[in-house]
């Protein structure tokens, strides 16, 4: 398909799910997620497919276990609340090495918080979520084009490592219209087979079994640690980040999702004033740029994280570093975006800072 | 050249919609465009704004926190967003539900006695049509003829007689600025 369209981020990754052959959606209604759930009400019946908008979340994501397990490919999608409630199903799907695409519209927590846009899920999309030794594979995208893409490539992973993965986006990605490009979905071509697991195939003889249950002595470490070398290799391949004037620059701002953008802005207006910054954009957040990261802290002074939460990032962005350089931070939280002039405000502050202080905004 | 605007106005104006148009006519130019609409708890007769950034170059940020340009539908809504706009920027606003004068004095000022023209046109409901024709006559940010392009793909289905009322609408804005 060529051409463009203005479409809505919420709609595009409805759109690109379809286009990627997702044949389930359950989901249960939450802002500022709704129009992705509208979407899909009306698309998937469309295509002949399955939607189901679930009783809660915690059954979205069994009946997602459920549509895995057979070996179709299945998505779910909410805000922070909503996902909090999915944590225990996400954890069995990582477990029984299931393929699953979720989407978190992040808005402000804790609690119910509020329904404004917010990238303070972060701890939650990247250290876990739910319990136990597992790794979710985490794209954070920054514009509509980008929702609709890695929604394609998200579901592509789900089959090649059968993992959770995860759109990690907010409510201004989500809410927004932009141009976008209906790309057509290609088929990788060398996704595994899902024969040998997937139950309900009539051509399986033997009897197969799809469990998150490991009881006897040393089998859940084995399993894990089976987990583990697959994770290993997702580090190894699947790093993804873009960069903007880091070559020059004597500052390197860390951002990604929607601060990305607004980082994007501020690094125009400081170099418009002569000051040399650069942007380092994470595209997956786990697994985390940290070696690049690691680079460029052995190459400049400063780093500044912007992020639309506390700190989150931050940390990640400080151990990267391994103490080669300072580490600051421009956090805002619960529906505070960060401003352009505000974040060039803090890097003249820091510019002319000394010693090992570390400046912290929010 | 980048344009930053904000469009303004109470639940049930369609200040979302002529975000939508500007978006849509700025993509039709071939510009780099985002709409974000304020979301969530939101009622008939309650605010409503959206910000619509239209530009020659990729955009960074969609939000339109310092906006070149207002579109002011109501009272209610240039008491808030009087004070955001860049110095030197556009104040348009609707004459027919706002009494008072703007207090800036570093910014350009558009009268638009939006709901008196779309009376006479036929329906008060059109009256964000006749202020986005006066907006893209006077500054040219996207053109009117892109504009009522757009209307045909926002408004698909919507009938002739819908149609051609904020077509008109659209136009007699767009005289008032000419």
């Amino acid at each position: 398909m060529s051409g463009k369209v203005l479409m809505k981020g919420n709609e595009a990754i409805g759109e690109a799910a379809v286009q990627a052959g997702c044949q389930c959606y359950f989901g249960y209604p939450i802002t500022p997620q709704n129009e992705l759930t509208a979407y899909m009400s009306k698309r998937m019946l469309e295509e002949g497919r399955v939607f189901i908008q679930s009783e809660s979340e915690i059954a979205a994501i069994n009946m997602c276990f459920g549509a895995a397990a057979v070996g179709v490919r299945t998505m779910t999608s909410s805000s922070g609340p909503g996902i909090s409630l999915k944590q225990e199903g996400i954890s069995y799907t990582a477990g029984a090495e299931l393929p699953l695409f979720f989407v978190n519209v992040m808005r402000g927590g804790p609690g119910l918080g509020n329904i404004a846009p917010s990238q303070a899920d972060y701890f939650q999309c990247t250290k876990g979520g739910g319990h136990g030794d597992y790794r979710v594979l985490v794209y954070a995208p920054s514009d509509v084009q980008e929702q609709y893409d890695y929604t394609m490539l998200g579901f592509d992973m789900a089959d090649r490592y059968r993992i959770p993965v995860l759109l990690a986006t907010d409510g201004i990605l989500g809410q927004m219209m932009e141009p976008l490009v209906l790309n057509e979905y290609k088929d990788p071509g060398d996704l595994p087979s899902k024969a040998a697991w997937r139950l309900g195939d009539p051509a399986t003889k033997e009897p197969l079994w799809t469990t998150s249950v490991y009881l006897g002595d040393g089998e859940l470490e084995e399993h894990n640690l089976k987990l583990q070398r697959k994770y290993d290799e997702i580090v190894e391949k699947e790093v993804r980040f873009e960069e903007t004037s880091v070559d020059d620059a004597d500052i390197v701002m860390v951002a990604y999702g929607t601060s990305a953008r607004v980082a994007k802005s501020a690094m125009e207006m400081a170099r418009a004033e002569g000051i040399k910054v650069g942007l380092h954009r994470p595209i997956t957040l786990w697994p985390f740029p940290e070696k690049r990261l690691g680079e460029i802290a052995g190459s400049v002074d400063n780093m500044l994280a912007v992020e639309m939460s506390l700190g989150q990032m931050w940390e990640d962005v400080r151990l990267a570093s391994c103490g080669a350089c300072r580490v600051h931070l421009h956090g805002r939280t619960a529906g505070g975006i960060p401003e352009e002039a505000a974040i060039v405000d803090q890097i003249k502050k820091i510019m002319s800072s000394k010693g090992d202080e570390i400046i912290r905004n929010f | 050249m980048i344009s930053k605007i904000r469009c303004a106005g109470f639940g049930g104006q369609g200040v979302v919609l002529m975000g939508k148009l500007l978006a849509q006519a700025g993509m039709m130019e071939d510009k780099h465009t985002t709409f974000f609409p304020q979301y969530g708890a939101a009622m008939r007769g309650g605010t409503a704004n959206c910000s619509v950034v239209v530009s020659d170059d990729a955009i960074a940020s969609p939000m339109a926190q310092e906006p070149d340009v207002v579109l002011i539908m109501n009272g209610p809504s240039l008491d808030k967003f009087e004070s955001t706009v860049r110095p030197g920027g556009w104040i348009f606003y609707n004459t027919s539900l706002i009494d008072r004068e703007v207090e800036r004095d570093d910014v350009e000022i558009f009268k638009v006695a939006a709901n008196d023209v779309a009376d006479e046109v036929g329906s008060t409901r059109s009256a964000n049509m006749v202020m986005l024709g006066a907006f893209a006559a006077k500054l040219g940010t996207v053109s009117v003829e892109a504009l009522l392009d757009s209307l045909d793909v926002m408004l698909e289905g919507k009938g002739d007689k819908i149609m051609n009322l904020n077509r008109e609408a659209m136009k007699r804005g767009a005289a008032l600025a000419e």
